[in-house]
């Protein structure tokens, strides 16, 4: 709660400062709906893609239609919900071979900046920290919509995809030559402050 | 003509057959023996197995054998001590060894209550790492033990934990009672090993 309520205080304060423009706004990842989501596949000794997922994160982001390139998302994902349905699996994978979640039991992602494609698409660029290791990635951002809902809020969602290579992150258990790479994705659903 | 005046031994007469299969006075029945000794290997087995499979590569064959094995043997165990509560509670223990202090028959309790409770905790945390997500556990294909308990958060940690440090724990209080029996054999020279292997004086 305490990350959540600083995360919201830093983006107001860096989305103030960024832009001139009013109507730049503020939005909190609908967690509480469960109208996002952090996905990821990895190829299973390459015969077929593994899903699982992260159940439990918090996030916000500040995006101004008209001047996407100030907007601004941290993210704070707890590695212990990770979800592969299967306990045995789910156990490894918080265990010393992979996430090592005793010892880093959350990934964050801040942004640093994002710019704009041809298409209407963006790349979101930030900083990952997984595993205790912070490197800078890009993900691949496309707008879904965004508008009032029915019940008195405003919502804007997105969708992005990004792929992470796995020993960047000190997780070198070999899993085979074609699972190297996990590819993520995160499907976003704000709802306006 | 006079009655039979060979000299008695020290031991009093066993109530039951030399050889039987139930405990007597003076020793553990055939069937007492077998579970427990049965019981020692399979758990120093599955204490080594468990220890090696869990160290083994994604793509060694035994990286998916081992843990098969493992749990279905553990199942095979936690029925086998089932029998073995059962068995204890039906059929009389030996007379205690007038020779034994009170603190080694005291010490001796805690060490097999720890041993019996140690087990049924190994075996039941290792069951709830496999089912926690609502899978039941393979016993070689024969039957499958259904899923129970599923609820916990992080289930399969918190057993997993538990699974390892109370494995070591059992593995621990083993060896101090298999070293208690050596030092009753070797320097006590009592008949407390011999009993666990269905010999007394009188006979061994």
């Amino acid at each position: 709660m305490k990350r959540l309520i600083l995360a919201s205080l830093m983006t107001l304060t860096v989305a103030f400062t960024a832009t001139k423009d009013a109507q730049a706004a503020d939005y909190v990842i609908d967690t509480n709906g469960a109208h996002a989501s952090i996905l990821f596949r990895v190829s299973h000794l390459g015969y077929s893609w593994l899903h699982g997922s992260f159940n439990d994160f918090s996030g916000t982001f500040s995006y101004d239609a008209d001047n996407p390139k100030a907007s601004k998302v941290s993210v704070t994902i707890d590695v212990t919900s990770v979800d592969t349905n299967h306990a045995e699996r789910d156990k490894h994978l918080k265990g010393g071979d992979f996430f090592d979640v005793s010892k880093y039991p959350e990934a964050t992602f801040v942004s640093t900046g994002l710019s704009m494609n041809a298409d209407g698409t963006a790349q979101l660029n930030g900083d990952f920290t997984l595993r205790g290791v912070t490197k800078p990635i890009a993900i691949d951002v496309t707008k879904i919509g965004e508008g009032k809902d029915p019940w008195g809020g405003y919502r804007a969602g997105f969708r992005g995809t990004t792929k992470i290579t796995m020993a960047d992150y000190g997780m070198t258990f070999n899993l085979g030559p074609s699972a190297t790479q996990a590819e993520l994705t995160l499907n976003v659903e704000g709802v306006r402050q | 003509m006079p009655r039979d005046t060979a000299p008695r031994t020290e031991h009093a007469a066993p109530r039951a057959p030399k050889h039987g299969l139930r405990n007597s006075d003076t020793r553990w029945g055939l069937i007492a023996v077998t579970l427990h000794w049965g019981v020692a290997l399979a758990v120093f087995a599955l204490f080594a197995l468990g220890l090696w499979m869990t160290s083994l590569g994604y793509y060694d064959p035994w990286y998916k054998k081992g843990p098969d094995i493992h749990r279905a043997v553990g199942v095979l165990v936690f029925l086998t001590m089932v029998l073995r509560l059962a068995w204890r509670a039906g059929d009389r223990a030996p007379t205690p060894i007038a020779s034994h202090k009170p603190w080694e028959r005291k010490a001796a309790h805690i060490a097999h209550g720890l041993l019996y409770f140690g087990l049924f905790s190994v075996m039941i945390s290792g069951y709830l790492i496999s089912t926690a997500d609502g899978r039941g556990v393979s016993v070689f294909g024969w039957f499958d033990v259904p899923p129970t308990l599923t609820a916990i958060p992080k289930q399969e940690d918190i057993a997993g934990a538990m699974h390892l440090w109370l494995a070591v724990a059992v593995i621990a209080v083993a060896l101090a009672h298999g070293l208690a029996a050596l030092k009753h054999h070797f320097i006590d020279k009592d008949d407390t090993l011999k009993r666990m292997l269905a010999r007394t004086s009188s006979n061994s």
